[in-house]
């Protein structure tokens, strides 16, 4: 079944900025989905949609087969949303922000209490639940959020830029969390900027880009799409100066460490074999760059570059 | 959601507002209480004195009956338009926007909490008056359904408000061009037999007058306007408020993009 699908989905704001331009898209149930794109490519204003916090200008979009439509309150009921901009009633106990939730969904008060008591357990806020949310730190609103989110057990979880602002140690717990309920079953639609994120937790990807999605696969996919990686290698013994691998472009040489830009097609293990039949054994490696962030700087420099053609020849027309 | 989780919503909604009147109740409940003190004290006692009877009463027994509807009509307003439109400034007005409550949940959630402080701070401007004059209830029934029916409509007038306000400034005009006028002018310190005739007409377009009047009945057995015509007028206002606002949250305006 399918947790989301998008058709031809449009926004044009009041002031006559189109946000999407008929998007597409599907995600399937039990998926962690990255929606990426740059700054105001129409990420949030898609999961605004979706939440029924913006009002779409045309186009569909069900929830779980659930039509916004028709059936707005059984697609709410199925959605979980932690917005990115903090949201939180700042002057309410911790507490109360996701016990309040519990009730706008409808749960009585004890699954309520039960249920309040659980996920601030388990984003760690527990002992902190009588504070007000005001005093608590970027990270801890952040899981608050989540908290708020979860109350209702959310078949779909949407999550938009969930980590933006908090600690590497807190990002890395929270993607735990992500993952584990993931497993459990919820559905997860994640944006960030944090394209590491993306490429950790989410098994497809779509990405979108002036309010249309030039990329929706399986992560894999659209990382293959890639024609050169570049690897950093450790190196057990030093290299000597002027060092050269034939079939392979070395980018930087020092002692112990070479840079290796390996092309689509090109094999590892024949660059690994080309050391060891120097003798040179590779102690570790890693990727120079994200890769997922190699591609999508790619789209958008391949964006840049066809408008900047377009606007070209409008002014040769004119 | 059935009408069960419906009316949890509700009660969720009624529960917040209420805890967020108690939490600030040094903001909620003891400003006016001061305020209408100082016109028992003021118009009441000190001026008061030298009027004489009004309407056939001492004249601070019959303000008190125009001080507590002032009151409540102020506090359920401002009780609405601010922790409405607080919530819609902060975002937390997202979390209800999201979750599955129909429109009407949402709106009588938040009237249930101007219902709320109005009586509170009617109940205490109430108690206020037994130190100055001596209360009377003559029609039980009636007093108690304007007092709710005009917190009912007033909670409604400040979610509206609520609605289209865009800043904090907005949040005030209201009260202070039009509420304001409109309550001094509304029967609260006078009988409108004062009035000259043209006047008097005038302020039968106050609906306000009505309210004062129709609780004034309830309280002293005395009324400028006739009882039947206030019901008839406060229950077509909460129509008519209860519409705009269900249209205006069913279709998102002023709190969606």
């Amino acid at each position: 079944m399918q947790a989301l699908e998008i058709n031809n989905l449009t926004k044009t704001y009041r002031n006559g900025f189109t946000a999407l331009r008929g998007i597409d898209l599907n995600v399937a149930e039990g998926d962690f989905f990255a929606l990426l794109g740059p700054n105001g490519a129409g990420k949030t204003t898609a999961i605004g949609i979706i939440t029924s916090l913006v009002n779409k200008t045309s186009g569909t979009v069900k929830v779980f087969g659930h039509d916004i439509d028709t059936e707005l309150e059984a697609a709410k009921s199925c959605i979980g949303v932690v917005p990115q901009e903090i949201n939180l009633n700042q002057y309410d106990t911790a507490y109360n922000c996701v016990y309040n939730q519990a009730g706008f969904y409808g749960l009585g008060a004890a699954r309520a209490r039960e249920r309040t008591e659980a996920v601030l357990r388990e984003l760690q806020l527990y002992d902190r639940r009588s504070d007000i949310a005001r005093n608590f730190s970027g990270g801890m609103k952040r899981r608050l959020m989540i908290a708020r989110a979860l109350v209702h057990e959310p078949r779909l979880l949407m999550l938009d830029e969930p980590t933006a602002g908090v600690d590497i140690e807190i990002r890395r717990s929270m993607w735990e969390f992500l993952r584990r309920i993931n497993e459990q079953g919820t559905t997860i639609i994640l944006t960030t900027h944090y394209l590491e994120e993306a490429e950790n937790l989410c098994r497809h990807v779509g990405i979108i880009d002036a309010g249309r999605i030039v990329e929706n696969d399986r992560m894999s996919n659209v990382l293959r799409k890639l024609h050169q990686e570049v690897f950093v290698l450790s190196l057990s013994e030093p290299v000597p100066t002027g060092f050269t691998l034939p079939d392979f472009n070395l980018l930087a040489v020092n002692e112990h460490e070479v840079e290796v830009e390996v092309h689509k097609g090109q094999d590892l293990n024949d660059l690994f074999a080309a050391l060891g039949a120097r003798g040179i054994r590779v102690a570790s490696m890693r990727n120079k760059s994200n890769r997922l962030e190699e591609l999508f700087m790619r789209l958008v420099e391949r964006r840049d570059r066809e408008r900047a053609e377009a606007t070209a020849e409008a002014e040769v027309r004119v | 959601m059935n009408l069960r989780g419906q009316l949890t919503a509700l009660g969720t909604i009624a529960r917040k507002e209420t805890l967020r009147i108690v939490r600030i109740w040094v903001q909620t409940i003891v400003p006016p209480v001061i305020t209408m003190t100082l016109y028992f004290v003021i118009f009441g006692n000190l001026i008061g004195r030298r009027i004489g009877d009004m309407g056939g009463f001492e004249y601070m027994q019959y303000m008190a009956p125009g001080l507590i509807m002032m009151s409540v009509i102020s506090n359920s307003y401002g009780n609405v338009v601010s922790s409405f439109f607080a919530a819609k400034f902060q975002g937390h007005l997202q979390e209800m926007i999201v979750a599955p409550m129909q429109s009407w949940v949402i709106i009588l959630g938040h009237v249930a909490g101007g219902v709320v402080r109005g009586l509170a701070v009617g109940t205490v401007v109430t108690i206020v008056a037994l130190f100055f004059t001596k209360v009377e209830v003559q029609h039980p029934l009636i007093a108690i359904s304007m007092l709710v029916l005009t917190a009912v409509v007033f909670s409604l007038g400040g979610m509206i408000n609520a609605i289209f306000a865009r800043k904090f400034d907005d949040v005030s005009i209201i009260p202070t061009f039009v509420l304001g006028p409109l309550t001094y002018l509304g029967g609260v310190f006078y009988t409108t037999a004062l009035l000259p005739e043209f006047w008097a007409d005038v302020s039968r377009f106050n609906p306000i007058l009505y309210m004062v009047n129709g609780f004034r009945y309830g309280m002293l057995g005395v009324s400028d306007i006739d009882v039947g015509v206030a019901y008839a007028i406060i229950l077509s206002f909460l129509v008519i408020a209860f519409a705009a606002c269900y249209y205006m949250i069913s279709r998102g305006i002023g709190i969606r993009d």
